[in-house]
């Protein structure tokens, strides 16, 4: 029993983890259809692992449902549109458009999905800016490179930073705001980036060596 | 006017509007439309995970064409359904092991070309110019000098196997000066995206303003405003 408990998942891991670093290294079709075939496998445990994710939804707003807990009717909301997002979605066979043009499902895409995840994003415009004016303060050298950036960055995406630049110092003048910000994103941004991700690369292959030599097991519930 | 079209602007204007109301306070009508969000995209992924990934991956390869190669990822697939029973819940261990080491065998090969390789490739490129046999000095190859000095300073300042001190603590130092640039950069990119994101929805916002729609959204804005007067009111008469 500790074999199947313990041991046996160290050795899927292991397995697995040997034949698919080696994989990208075999330049050949039987390789490329082996990581196609499991990629596919991958898809289908996925869509049995949201049943497991779907369970804790339900099971958190049935709870509050029960319980006639503060909100309860919000919650009763969340099953109703999801299940009738489900319902209209199978009677569209998952397709938001066909021949006639937007279906069901495509209507609550476009004129429910799309506003909704657009505005709930977009409030955080007032919030961001909200929060950089309390804390945007350059008192040091550091806090004064990061406004610095950041105002520079956020006004030459604009056309209004443009139009400012140009009336500044005028059309003909040989550095425009478009040329400092791409300069500023594409060299000292990406320098600092190149840094975090070679960090992050190293940490990532440090990582998955563990896992595959069985070193690291917090994925297993083990703290070893 | 395709009644569909129109109500289809009557509902993305009251549920842009509803989201915005949060900007005043934390209401009635953002929960509302907080806790739709939440349904309608859960369900809107369920939806897709069937047709467009478990019907064409799995229920006809299995069912219609008896692949029955796919019982495998079935079996690993059910396995982790023993999670629900906390007692019977080790075979899920099997599946987590199998993702885990096709995760970690991924990761690294690709990590090595697609990160490493090219970063430092991208890095490591001539600082000077080289024409025949003139030798010159762009304002490109002073960029390439300060890419590579941005990288290796960061580099530095994440090294924590050295003490921090004399030549490398300068070096980590101006490696946090880029970082202070990238992280301002990074900043002001993302703040312009949700602006441009704001000005989307203000765009449909005027859109549906016009009486082609109705006065979708004035009509709209001033029931929720009118529904707050009202609740400020009964609130007032409760509070006496």
């Amino acid at each position: 029993m500790l074999f199947l408990k313990r041991y046996l998942p160290l050795v899927i891991c292991g397995f697995t983890g040997v034949v698919f670093g080696i994989q990208y290294y075999v330049p050949h079709k039987a390789s490329e259809d082996l990581l196609t075939f499991i990629n596919d496998w991958m898809i289908i445990i996925f869509g049995f692992s949201m049943i497991l994710a779907l369970a804790s939804l339900f099971h958190v707003h049935y709870q509050k449902i029960r319980r006639r807990q503060s909100g309860w009717g919000f919650s009763l909301i969340v099953f109703i549109a999801i299940i009738v997002t489900v319902i209209i979605g199978i009677i569209s066979q998952g397709e938001t458009v066909d021949e006639k043009g937007l279906t069901s499902f495509g209507w609550i895409y476009t004129n429910m999905l799309v506003p909704l995840s657009g505005t709930m994003f977009s409030i955080l415009a007032f919030f961001i800016a909200s929060a950089a004016f309390r804390a945007f303060r350059a008192r040091t050298l550091d806090a004064f490179l990061l406004l610095f950036a950041a105002i520079i960055i956020m006004f030459g995406r604009v056309p209004a930073g443009e139009y400012l630049w140009s009336k500044i110092w005028g059309a003909e003048f040989p550095l425009q705001m478009g040329d400092i910000t791409e300069w500023i994103m594409g060299v000292l941004n990406m320098a600092a980036r190149r840094g975090i991700l070679l960090g992050v690369a190293l940490g990532a292959i440090a990582t998955s060596l563990k896992i595959i030599f069985g070193i690291e097991r917090a994925y297993l519930g083990e703290k070893e | 006017m395709d009644l569909s079209i129109l109500l289809g602007a009557w509902v993305a204007a009251g549920l842009t509007l509803f989201i915005f109301s949060f900007l005043y306070k934390d209401n009635f009508f953002f929960k509302l439309g907080e806790h739709l969000y939440i349904g309608v995209s859960v369900g809107y992924s369920i939806t897709l995970l069937i047709f467009k990934f478990m019907r064409p991956k799995w229920f006809t390869p299995l069912f219609g064409e008896h692949q029955w190669i796919l019982l495998i990822p079935t079996l690993l697939g059910i396995l982790i359904l023993t999670r629900f029973i906390p007692r019977l819940s080790w075979p899920s261990r099997l599946t987590f092991a199998f993702i885990f080491g096709f995760g970690a065998g991924l990761t690294i090969p690709r990590s090595i070309s697609g990160y490493i390789l090219q970063q430092i490739q991208g890095t490591v490129i001539p600082m000077i110019t080289k024409e025949g046999t003139q030798i010159s000095y762009t304002f490109r190859d002073f960029s390439n000098l300060l890419v590579f000095i941005g990288v290796l300073t960061v580099l530095i300042y994440f090294f924590f196997s050295v003490e921090h001190k004399g030549a490398i603590n300068i070096l980590s130092r101006i490696g946090i000066l880029f970082l202070m640039i990238s992280f301002g950069a990074s900043f002001g990119y993302t703040a312009m995206a949700r602006m441009s994101l704001l000005f989307g929805r203000c765009y449909d916002l005027t859109l549906f303003s016009s009486k082609r729609y109705y006065y979708a959204t004035p009509i709209l804005l001033c029931l929720i405003i009118l529904c707050f007067l009202i609740h400020h009111v009964l609130s007032k008469k409760h509070s006496v």
